[in-house]
């Protein structure tokens, strides 16, 4: 059985984010906490406010890569950090609701802005025993 | 990277001929210790840069080429429109016209050092920076649509600096056929209190020393002496840059099948530059390098009001301005014939030689100046365009050092506050909001920018003129 967990991967300029779990939907909200994860620690970020987020797309690789610049965007446009994820997937089109709360620059100590998701090494793949790996580089 | 596969064209310039789907041949500029410390990924995607359609001569990469997505970070690549050429999102990247500008402060090292502290601490206050910081200016829709299309000028007929300023920046600081309908809403909105604010990352304001003057005659022209203070800005089109590109790329890689384009990575979406969406991301992406010149005109304001508190009689003027992710269509000789090319440059400076018309009358002897940012604790450089680099990478020079180690790496090795103390130590104080932004930016993360720029000046992409060193870095 595959355990959920996020992890980053090595760019030489940037940085690789990789979501593992027993779903595709667990996938890709552990991809989403590796984003967190770039900026300051996850356990930081109390999941007061919630903000719902909605992609559509032609494949599952261009899926990821929209539903993490979607994640992407709300933190720029509201200023804000996210650490769960509820992520529903039907076919191509996935629904989520975000929480977290607002930058607290003293608290959180945001070590990075991310730009936005890439289709660098973007895969969203079955693993072995039966679980999905969802990954991207993101610049930073 | 194996450099046993490429053909020494010259000492600083490495070839590899067509093979497969390439249409013209790679060319990476950098000494043999560059090029065998080069990631193979620059190669790899070089050669897929080779092979999307109208390319003209080759596929280039600058000294300080590394892994990038799509394009090298590095790569230069020119097309034809009238031989199918494209556009690529991925070719410029996401901090549309992300650039450097130097400012001429007419003091010296033995003025700033009484006040240092205050005016480092000034300056932080000032100048927004780091992860959710906010500027002051706040822009409604019918305000965001003229700072799109105006840019520098926008910004200075706000109040944003001096009309004199315009001149020091490329496309006299208004890049022609920006198309704000061209950008999603969502990118306005990302950008709606991000102007005039500097970033996060490697970008910095900084306060520099002049500290060695390599050609005289140029740096005369310039008006850069030894012992000179200057203040440089690294920073870039901010929230709807980024946001412009992730738009552009999506939409560029669903519609690639319909224009027949056969992508060997997806990150280089394209689209023929004669097609609606090649020509709709002309036109967003045009506005995002309006926005970028806009946003370090404010920036330059919101320093030139710190130093008049400071030193009432000081007159700050602006050196240059460059952009270094962009794509502009320029005119370069080909088979003995003039002809207009797109020209992209992902993190690769333009330096057009002396007498080209693009640079301003009183610096058109010298060259356009080509600004290199360093990182905190390393210098930074001030070179010119030369007259071979046409005959080179279309114009084109490095525009930075690049990372050496990963983020990862960086925090494993140093602390944000061990970094502050011990360039305080040498005389430079940091200030910023974040100590793992600092630790991620620690000087020892990037390569030698000194290898890189002496690379460059080897290879007659661009000529050495002054090294430049921090004194006060005001880091995102």
């Amino acid at each position: 059985m595959t355990t959920e967990h996020w992890e980053h991967f090595h760019h030489e300029a940037d940085i690789g984010v990789r979501g593992v779990g027993p779903t595709k939907e667990a996938a890709f909200a552990q991809a989403a906490l590796a984003l967190t994860a770039i900026l300051t620690d996850p356990a930081l970020v109390k999941p007061e406010e919630t903000v719902p987020v909605a992609c559509d797309a032609p494949d599952d690789e261009l899926l990821l890569a929209d539903w993490l610049n979607a994640v992407i965007y709300e933190m720029a446009h509201r200023k804000m950090l996210f650490s769960r994820f509820e992520v529903k997937i039907s076919g191509h089109r996935l629904r989520a609701t975000l929480r977290g709360e607002k930058v607290d620059v003293a608290k959180h100590q945001p070590a990075v802005e991310i730009k936005g998701a890439t289709y660098t090494e973007l895969r969203v793949r079955p693993t072995e025993d039966g679980g999905w790996v969802a990954q991207c580089v993101v610049d930073v | 990277m194996d450099i046993s596969r490429f053909t020494r064209q010259s000492e600083f310039a490495w070839r590899i001929e067509p093979t497969g789907k390439m249409r013209v041949p790679v060319i990476i500029y950098a000494s043999e210790q560059l090029m065998r410390d080069m990631d193979n990924k620059v190669l790899e995607q070089a050669a897929n840069v080779a092979t999307l359609p109208g390319i003209k001569k080759a596929s280039f990469a600058m000294p300080d080429a590394h892994w990038g997505y799509g394009f090298p970070v590095g790569g230069v690549a020119a097309f034809d429109a009238d031989e199918g050429g494209v556009v690529s999102a991925g070719g410029v990247g996401f901090d549309i016209s992300c650039g450097v500008r130097t400012i001429l402060t007419g003091l010296t090292r033995k003025d700033i050092e009484p006040v240092k502290k205050s005016l480092a601490d000034s300056l932080y206050r000032e100048i927004p920076a780091g992860v959710g910081s906010t500027g002051k200016v706040h822009l409604e829709r019918a305000d965001m649509d003229a700072m799109l299309r105006g840019g520098a000028q926008w910004a200075v007929q706000q109040g944003f600096g001096l009309a004199e300023d315009l001149n020091r920046i490329e496309e006299q600081g208004c890049m022609k056929g920006a198309e704000p309908e061209c950008v999603s809403e969502q990118a306005k909105r990302r950008q709606k209190d991000e102007m005039g604010t500097l970033g996060s990352g490697n970008h910095y304001l900084e306060v520099q020393e002049v500290t060695r003057i390599y050609d005289e005659r140029i740096a005369g022209i310039y008006g850069v002496r030894q012992g000179d203070v200057v203040v440089t800005i690294h920073c870039g089109s901010r929230g709807l840059g980024h946001q412009i590109g992730t738009d552009y790329l999506k939409e560029m890689a669903v519609a690639a099948p319909k224009y027949h384009l056969e992508l060997p990575d997806r990150e280089l979406a394209s689209a023929p530059i004669n097609s609606p969406t090649g020509q709709k991301y002309l036109g967003a992406m045009r506005a995002g390098i309006n926005c970028a010149l806009a946003n370090r005109q404010i920036l330059t304001h919101l320093a030139r009001k710190v130093f008049a508190h400071h030193f009432p009689e000081a007159r700050l003027k602006l050196l240059y301005d460059v952009s270094h992710n962009t794509c502009k269509v320029e005119e370069h000789l080909l088979d003995n014939k003039r002809r207009p090319l797109y020209v992209h440059r992902k993190g690769a400076t333009r330096a057009f030689g002396p007498g080209h018309p693009d640079v301003c009358s009183d610096l058109r002897d010298a060259g356009q100046p080509v600004l290199i940012g360093g990182s905190m604790g390393t210098c930074s450089y001030i070179l010119a365009g030369t007259t071979e680099s046409e005959g080179e990478a279309f114009s084109s020079a490095v525009h930075g050092a690049g990372r050496a180690l990963s983020r990862h790496q960086a925090t494993r090795q140093w602390q944000g506050r061990q970094v502050i103390d011990e360039l305080a130590g040498r005389g430079i104080l940091v200030r910023s909001p974040s100590a793992r932004g600092v630790a991620e930016e620690a000087p020892g993360a990037y390569k030698d920018v000194s290898a890189v720029v002496e690379a460059a000046d080897h290879a007659h992409l661009a000529r050495m003129v002054a090294r430049l060193e921090p004194l006060i870095c005001i880091k995102g």
